[in-house]
């Protein structure tokens, strides 16, 4: 399947890649409404890790046994057999954090206002993730490896 | 080829679901004490809080069992294995045949020896299963104006229970026999973080006793005494010291039972074709480098796909499994991993960070260059990256100082540790 | 003393309605423009040391930045204009050469723009370059007096003479020397990518050629400059061509200096210098005082290429370009590169740049016409530098007499550069002119590669075009083909000089 890769020695920490995200998984999807009106309930699904000139996004990696899905209680969390997305019910997660202790990346961030787990779903429906369509830098790729 | 899982919870789907994967068309036959469709169950107390309704407690879709065809005996008990002639005996005089048999049957709730318990008194509950929930709200409703609760023990399931009676308007007290809150797991810090998120809700704790006796009048529970003397009243208690493996249905049987069934690293027992994963299981600690039995949901799940896995025909080795606990407790988010409860001493070095104020807390304890145990408390984003460190026995020598910052994260981390985290395909753990 | 009487250049307006406070801009200026308030969390700008280089406007989400000359205007004064005034306050404070980057920004006439080219109409068919092949290939180098040829008895024939060696381009059009140095690894490999690509070349400068590079040298023209810097045997002959670097059109007569804190182990391992230490490039060669040592140091290239290569010599257009480029001809040069006072450069003093050396335009045909006249033009290709902004540019000093032209700043535009001038500080927002590290990797060298393929496509596209439009089907009919050309507000003496009629005539 195809995943989204980081190429650290290109990424520029511009953090459009969390924006664009934020984006994409509000209401509105409209950045001025989302990042004016719904920020507080937004979560980006990826984020820039920094330190010093290092620094480069992260979001799930869809692993083929993700350890999320093992540990998640209430069953949100499923992989879509047909396209292999490990997609994540925010209707079903009750905010025990289980998969959050379980990612071995990281990648799953807890929500502070939703009270639910945020996960990348490599946005389900369209072509190009929106933080791999919107990095200035191509430092984000979605290939198949 | 037929298999044969006993259970209905986390390792007997995590089995169903690896079976199906590899092999499409062998029967499986699920046979379960419990009448319901398969459920959360840790989410029961969130059914008891009102949190969740009915609809949201399944742990799969309604027509998982169709999908993926499984053959259901829900509400059939088994009550004996014959493990050479390969059947199963069920309360209900039923004989079952197996090719292969997993037994996920979980743990049972242990009821302390009180006085004043010798006989079943109204008001008195355990606390694992759905059929709880609907005891206790039938009690409830029954009795009316119960207002005054308690629960004895601060572990997990203690401290989910007192949060849903609490959700309820009741009136709480956790009565816990060590010195702290999830002993097992928990330092006196994040103990006391923990009684104070408790005690903002309305809750009283009590430690370092615990009930001496129980007594009740017709309608049933009235109160209790602790064993430091004082009396407390209530209308309901709930017991939640813990589990033991349910294992009694194999008395007789050639299979090794120490304190859960025994199992080896493709999850078999000592028996062929008789296999066993999750809370009854004693499976390989990867800390600890021995077998014992840790009873939580991440584990159930994997040790049940392994032995379904290897059910199927494939050869898949379990590595061992880490006590952990994620646990969110009258808002405060906690994480604990491993060895969490250590103090500093020659072989275990501990770090903390205590941000009282923003009631974040955060412990690591090292043994030998690595991570061997967490606590996390207020703040667990990122909690996971400490679990690979433990899993993959990574060397933390180097980076101990960024540890417990902010800022840590896997580019923290050794650059071919990190790629491989970021940039491998599909990463297997 | 503090800079208090110079005026802040340009302004960062914030619009408030738009801003979400992201802070990516915060994080994009290397020049600490914006910052975040700490006390409201809300995003600020404080334009004082804003150099217009738009990276904050280009990355800002919602467009909510705009970046304007600063409003405080000067005195009206027709003589005394703002860049004079500030010019002055920054000496005044600091005392020292002013330096600027890129090329020369004084309102000079640009005499591309007074010359057009011609159409075909009726009388000779134009050509439709989809329909019909069209060639822009071009071989830079010597060209033979005369060609005899062989007859082999049954009718085959084939060339007796030998060729001097060639450089073979695809397109008429090469990247200027550009050296890793003064701009930063990725946009030396996108570069050298680049021309890889697109059948021609890029040029070392004076910088060395990184061993990652060694790969793209059969694109590659390598400088052999007053600084010697990167020369050696295995440099001279893994490359296509050798170029001996007398000048630069930015700054004629004058040397460079690549300071001390850009010399990392990278560049000083591609360079052959110290790590930290300063690349001090003399104003002259100090072997070369004649068109005899030229021709010494050319020969002496030639010999240590045993003869394979080309070798081009790279000079200023200033006022006796002709004379020195016919001297350098007669030296033995393959190619004469010259390189006109709009061209670009990292850094050069200001006085310098805007005021000394000659237009690309008239210096190509003043040296076109001085070879032809000493029938000696077959012995040299021309190269034409200084600023070539499109095309019609191209074209028009092909038709003028280059056999190819060199593209500098169109290039580092294609690759961001907003042309702020600032290369010489090192703090390229756009990542090309620095070596921070921090900002080299905001250019991902697989886009700039991209970007500039597309560029260098994108013209060879409309000089195809325009070639068709002339009924001409080769480039190399229109090389030196003047009579294509007109000039429009020209006075008799630039026709003249040019040697192009007026519009009309």
């Amino acid at each position: 399947m195809k995943r989204i890769f980081a190429r650290e020695e290109l990424c520029i920490g511009c953090r459009l890649c969390e924006i664009h995200c934020m984006v994409q998984h509000s209401r509105s999807r409209r950045i001025l409404t989302a990042m004016l009106h719904e920020k507080d309930i937004l979560t980006p699904r990826v984020k820039v890790q920094e330190s010093g000139q290092l620094t480069f996004a992260l979001q799930c990696r869809h692993c083929e046994r993700p350890r999320c899905m093992e540990a998640c209680m209430t069953g949100a969390i499923t992989r879509d057999p047909a396209t292999g997305i490990i997609k994540h019910d925010e209707k079903r997660c009750v905010g025990c954090w289980m998969c959050v202790m379980n990612c071995h990346c990281g990648a799953i961030v807890p929500g502070r206002e939703s009270h639910v787990a945020s996960k990348c779903d490599l946005c389900a429906g369209s072509d190009t993730p929106a933080c791999v369509a919107n990095c200035p830098n191509e430092a984000l790729i979605f290939e198949e490896r | 080829m037929n298999y044969t899982i006993v259970g209905n919870s986390s390792a007997a789907i995590g089995a169903v679901e690896a079976i199906r994967a590899i092999d499409p068309d062998g029967q499986i036959v699920l046979i379960s004490s419990e009448t319901e469709h398969t459920y959360s169950r840790p989410l029961i107390s969130y059914r008891l809080a009102g949190k969740v309704d009915d609809d949201r407690m399944a742990y799969r879709p309604d027509d998982f069992y169709h999908t993926q065809k499984v053959q259901t005996m829900l509400g059939e008990t088994v009550v004996g294995v014959d493990t050479e002639k390969k059947t199963l005996q069920l309360a209900s005089e039923r004989t079952l045949s197996y090719d292969k048999l997993l037994l996920a049957t979980g743990g049972t709730p242990i009821v302390p020896p009180i006085k004043g318990l010798e006989k079943a008194m109204a008001g008195v509950f355990t606390f694992t299963s759905y059929g709880d929930v609907r005891e206790i709200e039938a009690y409830l409703d029954k009795r009316g104006n119960v207002r005054d609760a308690i629960v004895l023990g601060g572990g997990m399931i203690g401290l989910k229970t007192a949060e849903a009676l609490l959700a309820r308007g009741m009136k709480v007290t956790i009565v816990e026999l060590a010195d702290r809150l999830l002993s097992a797991s928990f330092d006196k810090t994040a103990s006391q973080m923990m009684v104070e998120a408790l005690e903002r809700k309305g809750a009283a704790v009590t430690l370092q006793t615990t009930i001496a006796d129980v007594f009740g009048g017709s309608s049933g529970i009235k109160g209790v005494h602790l064993s430091s003397g004082s009396e407390i009243y209530c209308q309901m208690l709930v017991l939640a010291i813990g589990v033991r493996p349910n294992v009694g249905y194999l008395k007789g049987s050639p299979v090794e039972v120490n304190r859960g069934i025994v199992v080896d690293e493709r999850m078999q027992t000592n028996v062929a074709d008789v296999y066993a994963a999750g809370d009854v299981a004693e499976a390989y600690d990867l800390l600890l480098e021995a077998k014992r039995p840790i009873p939580i949901l991440p584990l159930a799940y994997r040790q049940g796909m392994i032995a379904g896995r290897n059910m199927a025909g494939h050869d898949e080795t379990y590595r061992g499994g880490l006590a952990m606990n994620a646990i969110e407790v009258c808002g405060l988010p906690t994480v604990s991993l491993g060895e969490s409860g250590r103090e500093e001493d020659q072989e275990y070095e501990v770090m903390t960070f205590l941000d009282a104020r923003a009631g974040v807390y955060k412990k690591v304890v090292i043994r030998g260059g690595r991570v061997v145990g967490l606590i996390l408390v207020g703040e667990v984003d990122r909690a996971g990256i400490y679990t690979g460190l433990i899993e993959r026995k990574v060397d933390v020598s180097s980076v101990k100082h960024m540890l417990l910052s902010d800022a840590f994260g896997l580019l923290s981390l050794d650059p071919q540790y990190r790629k491989h985290m970021v940039s491998g395909p599909g990463i297997e753990v | 003393m503090r800079k208090w009487l110079v005026e802040q250049e340009f302004v960062a307006e914030r619009d408030v309605d738009r801003c979400i406070n992201c802070s990516v801009c915060v994080r994009q200026c290397a020049n600490d423009v914006h910052l975040v308030d700490e006390e409201t969390g809300c995003v600020l700008s404080d334009s004082q040391s804003c150099v217009g280089c738009h990276r904050c406007t280009t990355l800002c989400p919602t467009k909510a930045l705009t970046i304007k000359s600063a409003p405080q205007e000067f005195r009206e004064n027709a003589n005394w204009t703002a860049d004079r005034i500030q010019g002055i306050y920054k000496q005044a404070e600091g005392g020292g050469i002013l330096l600027a980057g890129m090329g020369n920004d004084r309102p000079w006439p640009v005499l591309w723009d007074n010359m057009v080219l011609n159409a075909s109409q009726v009388t000779n068919p134009s050509i439709d370059p989809l329909r019909e092949p069209m060639e822009l290939t071009t071989y830079l180098g010597r060209k033979p007096d005369r060609i005899e040829l062989e007859s082999d008895g049954n009718g085959g024939v084939s060339l007796k003479t030998q060729l001097a060696p060639q450089l073979k381009l695809a397109i008429p059009i090469m990247f200027s020397a550009m050296s890793y140095g003064s701009i930063s690894y990725n946009a030396s490999l996108a570069l050298a990518r680049a021309a890889q690509a697109m059948g021609t070349f890029a040029n070392t400068g004076e910088g060395g050629l990184h061993k990652d590079f060694r790969q793209y040298a059969g694109n590659m023209i390598v400088q052999v400059a007053s600084g010697r810097f990167g020369v050696d045997v295995d440099y001279l002959n893994i490359a296509s061509a050798v170029e001996i670097k007398i000048g630069q059109g930015a700054k004629p007569g004058i040397g460079g200096h690549l300071p001390a804190e850009k010399v990392d182990a990278q560049i000083s391992a591609t360079r052959m210098i110290p790590e930290g230490s300063d690349a001090l490039s003399p104003a002259p060669h100090h072997d070369i005082y004649s068109i005899e040592d030229l021709r010494q140091l050319i020969f002496a290239l030639k010999e240590a290429t045993r003869y394979t290569k080309p070798i081009s010599v790279k000079i200023s257009a200033v006022h006796n370009v002709a004379a020195i480029a016919s001297g350098c001809v007669r030296a033995g040069a393959d190619i004469v590169a010259i390189d006109g006072f709009r061209g670009g450069t990292g850094a050069a003093p200001l006085v310098i740049r805007d005021n000394v050396g000659i237009p690309i335009e008239v210096a190509l045909a003043a040296v076109d016409t001085r070879l032809r006249e000493e029938g000696i033009r077959n012995q040299a290709s021309i190269v034409a530098a200084g600023s070539f902004r499109s095309s019609g540019d191209v074209i028009k000093a092909i038709a003028l007499g280059a056999d190819a032209v060199y593209i500098g700043t169109a290039a580092l535009i294609s690759m961001g550069c907003h042309l702020c001038q600032k290369c010489y500080t090192g703090k390229c927002n756009w990542g090309i002119a620095t070596q921070d590290s921090r900002l080299t990797k905001r250019l991902n060298p697989e886009v700039g590669t991209r970007r500039l393929t597309n560029l260098l496509r994108g013209w060879s596209l409309e000089i195809k075009e325009m070639l068709g439009g002339m009924g001409i089907n080769a480039i190399e009919s229109l090389r030196g083909n003047r009579e294509h050309l007109r000039g429009v507000n020209l006075s008799d003496r630039e026709l003249n000089i040019l040697g192009i009629k007026a519009a009309g005539e």
